[in-house]
């Protein structure tokens, strides 16, 4: 009897977690997302030439007191561009300046995308050497970056940002604190 | 035949360059410096492709972190220390070694149990057929 039903049993089980598994990645569960330790930790400060002119430099240190988004992005990457209308949205409805790490790029290349695309940024770091990157734990691009006003990361998203995953994860932070 | 095996030589030898050309990082000129990154980098997890070394990947974020390693290792830091550097970024996702914590218990307690598993199984299937009748066997003469 066991003969017949054992392996009619794995078959269901497997065959129910292989299901359960795919209706969450349906649902955006991304397998692939590392959660970040740095949640909850300062956020790392940087000192980077800006896209615009490369003979001056932006001190994250400038951003102290107040929340603020990073979103690290560079014009080889596909779903940067998917999601740029939605920074375009989020930087006049949000309420906090949005800071581009264009990561691994060339200055160039991104004025041309800022140019043609418009540009979300209050400001735009080039992270050439991907040291920066490396610093905030970032594996791919996009990834968006929430900085609370103690200069505390609250919140990362990896992935193009979109209204509704704004909306969902990093506007509950904001809510009250901050005023436009 | 001599030939065949010279043949196979060299092809394993052009093979190996090829598979070594993803780093291409000057090598340390002390080898026990090198050896030490590229024993790192090989335990080290590529968080693009997730399921190589930076020591493997050809992603740029592998370059960048093997650039890293290398660096802290010429700036004579511990293992201990690069490792501590990339998880406080990276999570102990990025060790192939994790540590022992209450969420990878089961990871390291895996093998052990699917081995207690399979000799649990073993046995039962020793007993239940030992206790069978034995001129079930074709192969008995009588």
């Amino acid at each position: 009897m066991w003969r017949y039903f054992t392996p009619a049993l794995v078959f269901v089980a497997l065959g129910g977690l292989f299901a359960y598994a795919l209706v969450r990645i349906e649902n955006g569960y991304d397998p692939r997302a590392i959660a970040s330790p740095l949640i909850g930790k300062p956020a790392p400060a940087f000192v980077l030439p800006t896209v615009a002119d490369p003979s001056r430099r932006f001190d994250s240190s400038a951003l102290a007191g107040r929340p603020y988004v990073v979103n690290v992005w560079g014009t080889w990457c596909p779903s940067c561009r998917e999601e740029h209308a939605a920074l375009l949205v989020l930087a006049r409805t949000a309420g906090v300046p949005i800071i581009g790490i264009d990561w691994r790029d060339e200055d160039a290349l991104a004025q041309r995308y800022l140019a043609d695309l418009g540009n979300p940024y209050t400001q735009v770091v080039a992270d050439t050497e991907g040291r920066t990157a490396i610093d905030w734990g970032v594996y791919g691009a996009p990834e968006t970056f929430l900085v609370g006003a103690d200069g505390k990361i609250i919140e990362k998203y990896a992935g193009a940002m979109t209204e509704a995953v704004w909306a969902e994860k990093f506007q509950p932070h904001l809510a009250g604190g901050v005023t436009r | 035949m001599k030939i065949a095996t010279r043949g196979l030589c060299l092809l394993v030898g052009l093979w190996a360059t090829c598979a070594s050309a993803i780093d291409t990082e000057a090598a340390f000129p002390d080898p026990a410096l090198q050896a030490r990154y590229e024993h790192l980098t090989g335990e080290l997890r590529c968080l693009v492709c997730q399921n190589q070394s930076i020591a493997d990947s050809n992603a740029s974020l592998a370059g960048d972190l093997r650039r890293e390693v290398k660096e802290m290792i010429a700036r004579g830091q511990s293992d201990a220390d690069i490792k501590a550097f990339l998880t406080a970024r990276y999570g102990d996702f990025v060790l192939y070694d994790p540590p022992l914590t209450a969420r990878t218990v089961l990871l390291w307690a895996a093998p052990g149990l699917l081995v207690l598993l399979a000799v649990g199984a073993a046995v039962r299937v020793i007993v239940k057929r030992s206790r069978a009748p034995l001129d079930e066997d074709p192969e008995d003469p009588a």
